[in-house]
């Protein structure tokens, strides 16, 4: 990479500009600390040894399937906010369209349509409704933050309205339950392909770089001629797709959709996923590990603090001073990571 | 400086701009040839601005005629002048700081293997960028570094580079030498000395430090109250002459607020 730079230096007859020289000992640990998901990952290791030190029950596949639990749909959902956050955005509503959708799916089976189908009808709603936040927030200029605030009460109303405020219990085959939900490692396959897929997307495809400039510098991106309404506008289906497809997960999870499922809690989570993952509330800076990382340091907190046995009032103390306390570091890791640097 | 006019780019005849009541353009004859520097000078509030964004095709004139190469021409868009060569550098450089240089210099024209995201084919961005910067010998500690990294000079060449790479016929570079110190200012000079000695390309220079631009400079028009008041090539002209006439222009000016002030 410093290659160029210097052979730029050598040919030139103008005054001479930065060229790199770093010992190798600063480039490793620059290496280090350039690799964003790394403090939140080393987080989670030394939060799972204390766990397992305390509890030798921690890392055993029972509990391991546990943290999938806790882990998986929250990812997925965090996946979605990591992309509109990227571009600049939030969204608040994902939670409800997570309740919303295997409502959507469970009135598509019973009309008569094949599981599969009825799954894809549930997503394709609830891109809709991203489709929606989308076209309010870039067409008549609303922040997302109240765009999304409306649309998170409309859509749990909805829910309420067409559920009648009952569960009811989703029928598919067992293969099919098995696999989109019913079984652990299939959630938690899900999860991670998810987030590997759009970890792609976002730094390897025309779209993700679309998405980065647009949340990055708005003017500029408009300036080369980027369609960024269009851009902000396919992130927020893709968020509200995510969110669906996290809640029909969960019904199969758990066998039974619960019209106050999910909600602002499991958005808050999600977007707490995200942050701590190292994705930037401002804007055209995310990661799609980071925030799958960041979902299961949530999970690993929540699962060790319950087999400690500690209250769950308390744990929301816990939690919150660990977003706090992750995020400080984050922060000022940053700032360290850019004065290296330059 | 070269001695005979390469054929002409870019003129305006009789060009006017109101917007209501104001006029803000009143009658511009303006002539750009291939190969040339153009220093375009004025007061805030001249209509200077008002003329690049219509050199831009930002704004249609009210009344008068664009020539394009020769031919009569309507801009409908800045992407429609763009289309035909008319590439803009404005203050802001429309750069990203979180993707790197090479990302930059293709943003919106990025070369894709396919797809339905379209995945981007970063080994030829970089191996291009890396050509394009060596070719115009601007000098950044490397294309894989984020643009927030680079200099205020380092960025300006950036933007520069990736204006010329669009087959730039034209290139309108907004305040280049803004906000930057005796040394960032000399590097893009120097950029701009280049570009002039390769000879394919008509640059406009929106300035305010006209000191700074002059020796970069064939011909220097300055905007005054809607109408080029001043077109003089720098070899017949100087620094001081310039000076002159903006204290005269200036003056006037003043005269003409207290008599409207009495």
């Amino acid at each position: 990479m410093t290659k160029e730079g210097a052979s730029h230096g050598a040919e030139s007859t103008g005054p001479p500009l930065v060229v790199e020289k770093r010992s190798l000992l600063r480039r490793a640990g620059g290496m280090v600390l350039r690799w964003r998901e790394a403090s939140i990952l080393l987080a989670g290791v030394i939060l799972a040894a204390y766990f397992q030190s305390t509890n030798p029950a921690f890392l055993s596949i029972s509990n391991i399937e546990n943290l999938i639990d806790y882990t998986a749909t929250t990812s997925i959902i965090a996946a979605g906010e990591v992309m509109v956050l990227v571009c600049g955005e939030l969204d608040l509503s994902a939670g409800m369209v997570y309740a919303l959708s295997p409502f959507i799916m469970h009135f598509a089976m019973t009309a008569g349509l094949p599981a599969i189908v009825a799954i894809i009808v549930s997503l394709v709603a609830a891109g809709f409704v991203g489709l929606v936040n989308g076209a309010v927030t870039t067409l008549l200029s609303v922040p997302a933050f109240v765009t999304t605030l409306g649309t998170m009460f409309l859509i749990n109303g909805l829910t309420l309205t067409i559920s009648g405020g009952f569960p009811v219990q989703p029928n598919a085959a067992a293969a099919i339950a098995a696999t989109f939900g019913g079984d652990p490692w299939a959630r938690l396959a899900w999860s991670l392909v998810i987030a590997i897929v759009l970890q792609f997307v976002l730094n390897r495809t025309r779209f993700g770089l679309h998405t980065i400039a647009t949340g990055g510098n708005l003017v500029a991106a408009r300036e080369v001629g980027i369609k960024v309404r269009s851009i902000k506008v396919r992130n927020f289906a893709l968020c509200s797709a995510l969110g669906g497809f996290a809640g029909v997960i969960d019904a199969f999870r758990i066998g039974s959709i619960d019209p106050l499922a999910g909600g602002s809690e499991i958005t808050f989570a999600a977007i707490a996923a995200a942050v701590i993952g190292g994705t930037l509330l401002t804007g055209g800076s995310g990661t799609l590990i980071g925030a799958f990382i960041g979902a299961l340091v949530l999970g690993i907190l929540k699962d060790g603090f319950t087999l400690l046995g500690v209250s769950a009032f308390t744990f929301d103390m816990i939690l919150g001073a660990a977003i706090l306390a992750t995020m400080t570091v984050n922060v000022h890791l940053t700032q360290w990571r850019e004065r290296g640097e330059t | 400086m070269p001695a005979s006019l390469g054929p002409e780019v870019l003129r305006t005849e009789h060009v006017e701009k109101s917007f209501g009541r104001i006029a803000a353009l009143k009658d511009v004859n303006l002539r750009l040839h291939r190969g040339e520097v153009l220093g375009l000078l004025g007061d805030n509030g001249a209509g200077k601005s008002t003329l690049m964004k219509i050199l831009t095709g930002y704004y249609q004139p009210s009344a008068g005629q664009l020539y394009f190469e020769g031919t009569p021409i309507h801009f409908r868009s800045v992407s429609h002048a763009r289309s035909l060569g008319i590439e803009t550098v404005y203050q802001d450089l429309a750069l990203v700081d979180q993707l790197s240089v090479y990302r930059n210099m293709f943003l919106q024209r990025e070369p894709v293997f396919g797809g339905a995201f379209g995945i981007l084919d970063e080994r030829q961005m970089r191996r291009q960028a890396i050509e394009m910067l060596e070719r115009m010998q601007v000098r950044v500690p490397s294309v894989d570094v984020d643009i927030a990294k680079l200099s205020g000079g380092q960025r300006q060449a950036v933007a520069i580079a990736r204006a010329v790479y669009q087959k730039a016929k034209v290139l309108l570079l907004d305040e280049p030498t803004a906000a930057m110190g005796a040394k960032e200012s000399a590097l893009i000079l120097d950029l701009i000395q280049r570009l002039k000695e390769g000879g394919d390309i008509a640059m406009i220079i929106i300035a305010h430090n006209y000191a700074q631009i002059f020796d970069v400079c064939d011909r220097i028009n300055l905007v005054e109250a809607g109408v080029i008041a001043f077109d003089k090539r720098t070899s017949e002209t100087s620094v001081q002459e310039l000076t002159d006439t903006v204290v005269r222009e200036y003056r006037s000016a003043r005269e003409l607020v207290h008599r409207q002030q009495q």
